[in-house]
């Protein structure tokens, strides 16, 4: 109990403040989310009833709870168009994450193994395109997949193809947008844990008769799935909600739930359909945030 | 210079020496070392070493760090190639052979256990390697956990042993293939020092009921004397003695081996007289000194008289009998450090020097010694001094 008087009271004001922030900016946020995803679209403005207001009295309060239901998340459930958009998030982050492991982990290793001096212009290189604007460089991408793009410019120009190449617009080009801009979060949670893997430990393997291809598999993999388990989620979570890229690379036949969502939000003007996907999006990703959350939690009790 | 005693020593000694050290087998080396020569950029972390290590002998390498030690072992291992030289064991030359083709093993300083292994499958690993069948190595492994007493524990895994635990699973994994040498880093730097005393017994009692090869990297000189049955002293990539421990510590052949190993006392000198059995030094420090004829013949130009503490007695009068046959110097202690076992003296001779002295405490209810400022007398007999040229 001695460990209490250890903190000044800045400190313990430190300790506090994630939560704040989390109550702040993420709890209180998804609170209206919640409660307007559980009311009706109207032509009014805010767009949707009942609006909790304590101007007319608590009894009007009292009917607005009422007035309140699950239509919403009924609606989610009965119509194809959002069953298929979730499904077609899920199946694109699973892709995405396969594809961004497979490129990640190779790279990540090599780093590891890089002379220490040479790690760190490496760790700059894999984190120079975050100077750069998000949105500029998927349009950039854009630019270069486009019909008369850089990419079928060169293809042309050695007379690997005769007609340019539709990029744009198809899922192809969304998963070039989607790797490309994940990368670096793939990347880096496995190189933090392949450097910390201690060299002895191979070497021990090699000494009783491994292989390199078993020191590899039996030794410096499974002890990197830490690292695999963080990039995968870290990279598998935000490209469930992934918007911009689809919206900018892929093409308009089926939609990510992000792109469904503005959809509804912007086009429908339909405030409540729209808040209910996002509360769906939310429990759909609860189980691999959590997952994510212990594999911290883990990490970090293990480097203590 | 060092290159001479290191390459003849094994190989080509001199008679029958009267330490009784083993006369070498007739059969070859297991391991022959031969010019080996290792530089990182342009440092010569080994420089053209030469060793033979005989079948079944418990080897240490003994030095401080820095001296090459470690990397002649991983080069043993297989963990560094060698710029130059060979590495034979039995005969076939394995330097440029890699790790894991070598049938030779190693239990790592940190013991590098597998973290996500229990004990059972961290002692497999090797076995499994082997291709050994299922059955067989179900049964070796039990060989190898009873052999180590780690009955019960097989399933746990590394983090939830303790340090003289893991270190016996990281021997048990490192013998489980029964390599032709043991290769051994620091294996006992990890532990406390009453764990370490049993650990050591319990390693030469090991090493003696297989028969095995041993080769232990240590820079404690205690632990070589203890568990090894001879010693190579390494110094600047090169091997500077190799020998038994008795021999290592009466006998040092340099200076530098004098005063790595144990306390010494030097005394810098020319040699002034050459008798049939006795040399006569005079000493800047200590005035003249008298000492056997060592075995090496002694040059002209200055060499150094070396005694060790324990040699030297102290009295309050010169001693009775044949002045002449025994050194005699004169001084005030200055310090004296009770150690149980001993009491070390430091004594400020006439003629400059400072002489350690050890007194065993032979007695319990001996008086307290000699006092500080104390006049005393010290002397030591010439066969108690070795002259050492280098």
């Amino acid at each position: 109990m001695s460990a209490r008087r250890i903190f000044s009271r800045p400190a313990r004001f430190a300790a506090i403040a994630p939560y704040v922030w989390m109550v702040l900016f993420f709890l209180v946020p998804f609170a209206f989310v919640a409660k307007i995803s559980l009311s009706q679209t109207a032509i009014a403005q805010p767009p949707y009833t009942p609006v909790f207001s304590l101007a007319e009295g608590w009894s009007s309060l009292s009917e607005a709870f009422a007035a309140l239901s699950l239509d919403n998340f009924r609606l989610l459930l009965s119509d194809d168009l959002y069953l298929a958009s979730y499904l077609r998030s899920v199946i694109v982050a699973l892709t995405s994450t396969a594809i961004l492991l497979l490129i990640g982990y190779p790279i990540a290793y090599g780093m590891a193994r890089l002379p220490k001096r040479w790690q760190g212009i490496a760790m700059m290189l894999v984190i120079i395109p975050f100077w750069t604007s998000f949105l500029i460089r998927i349009y950039a991408w854009v630019n270069i997949l486009q019909h008369d793009g850089l990419l079928n410019q060169i293809l042309l120009a050695l007379h690997l193809v005769s007609t340019p190449v539709v990029w744009l617009s198809t899922d192809s080009a969304m998963y070039v947008g989607i790797v490309y801009s994940y990368l670096p979060f793939m990347i880096l949670p496995l190189f933090a844990t392949l450097t910390k893997l201690e060299p002895a430990l191979e070497e021990a393997a090699a000494d009783l008769g491994a292989t390199p291809r078993e020191i590899f598999w039996l030794v410096t993999f499974p002890l990197s799935l830490p690292g695999v388990g963080a990039g995968a989620l870290l990279c598998f979570i935000p490209i469930v909600g992934e918007f911009v890229i689809p919206d900018l690379l892929a093409g308009s036949k089926s939609l990510m739930i992000g792109q469904t969502l503005w959809l509804e939000f912007f086009t429908n003007k339909d405030w409540p359909v729209a808040s209910s996907i996002a509360v769906v999006l939310l429990a759909v990703l609860l189980l691999p945030l959590l997952l994510y959350d212990r594999l911290q939690r883990r990490q970090l009790e293990e480097s203590r | 210079m060092a290159d001479d005693i290191a390459t003849s020593e094994p190989a080509a000694e001199p008679a029958p020496s009267p330490q009784g050290e083993q006369r070498p087998d007739p059969q070859p080396p297991v391991l022959r070392i031969e010019n080996v020569v290792k530089t990182f950029g342009s440092f010569r972390a080994v420089d053209g070493l030469s060793l033979d290590i005989r079948a079944g002998e418990f080897f240490a390498l003994l030095g401080p760090s820095g001296c090459g030690k470690t990397t002649l072992l991983r080069m043993l291992a297989g963990f560094e190639a060698p710029d130059e030289g060979r590495i034979l064991l039995s005969g076939e030359d394995i330097a440029q052979m890699l790790p894991h083709q070598r049938p030779v093993n190693m239990m790592f300083q940190n013991y590098a256990l597998f973290p996500h292994l229990n004990v059972r499958d961290n002692i497999a690993f090797g076995l499994r390697r082997a291709g050994m069948p299922r059955a067989e190595i179900a049964t070796r492994v039990a060989e190898m956990v009873a052999l180590v007493r780690l009955e019960g524990l097989e399933k746990r895994k590394p983090d939830q042993l303790s340090g003289g635990q893991k270190q016996r699973v990281a021997l048990a994994r490192s013998l489980a293939r029964r390599p032709q040498v043991l290769l051994l880093d620091e294996p006992m730097a990890a532990l406390d020092k009453k764990l370490r005393e049993t650990t050591q017994a319990e390693l030469m009692e090991l090493q003696r009921r297989l028969g095995m090869t041993f080769i232990i990297v240590t820079h404690d000189q205690e632990e070589a004397m203890t568990v090894a049955t001879r010693i190579g002293v390494m110094n600047a990539g090169r091997l500077e003695q190799v020998a038994v421990p008795r021999r290592l510590y009466e006998e040092p052949a340099s200076r530098w081996v004098a005063e790595f190993v144990g306390d010494i006392n030097l005394f810098e000198g020319e040699v002034t007289a050459r008798e049939p059995l006795r040399l006569r030094v005079a000493t800047a420090t200590a005035g003249e000194l008298v000492a056997a004829q060592p075995v090496a013949a002694i040059g002209e130009g200055r060499v150094a008289v070396a005694i060790r503490p324990e040699k030297i007695r102290l009295a309050l009068r010169r001693p009775a009998g044949d002045a002449a046959a025994i050194n005699c110097v004169e001084g005030a202690i200055t310090d004296a450090s009770y150690l149980g076992g001993k009491t070390v003296y430091k004594v400020r001779l006439d003629g400059g020097a400072v002489l350690h002295a050890a007194q065993a405490n032979t007695a319990r209810l001996d008086a307290d010694g000699y006092g500080l400022n104390q006049r005393i007398v010290a002397w030591f007999t010439p066969d108690d001094c070795v002259v050492l040229e280098r």
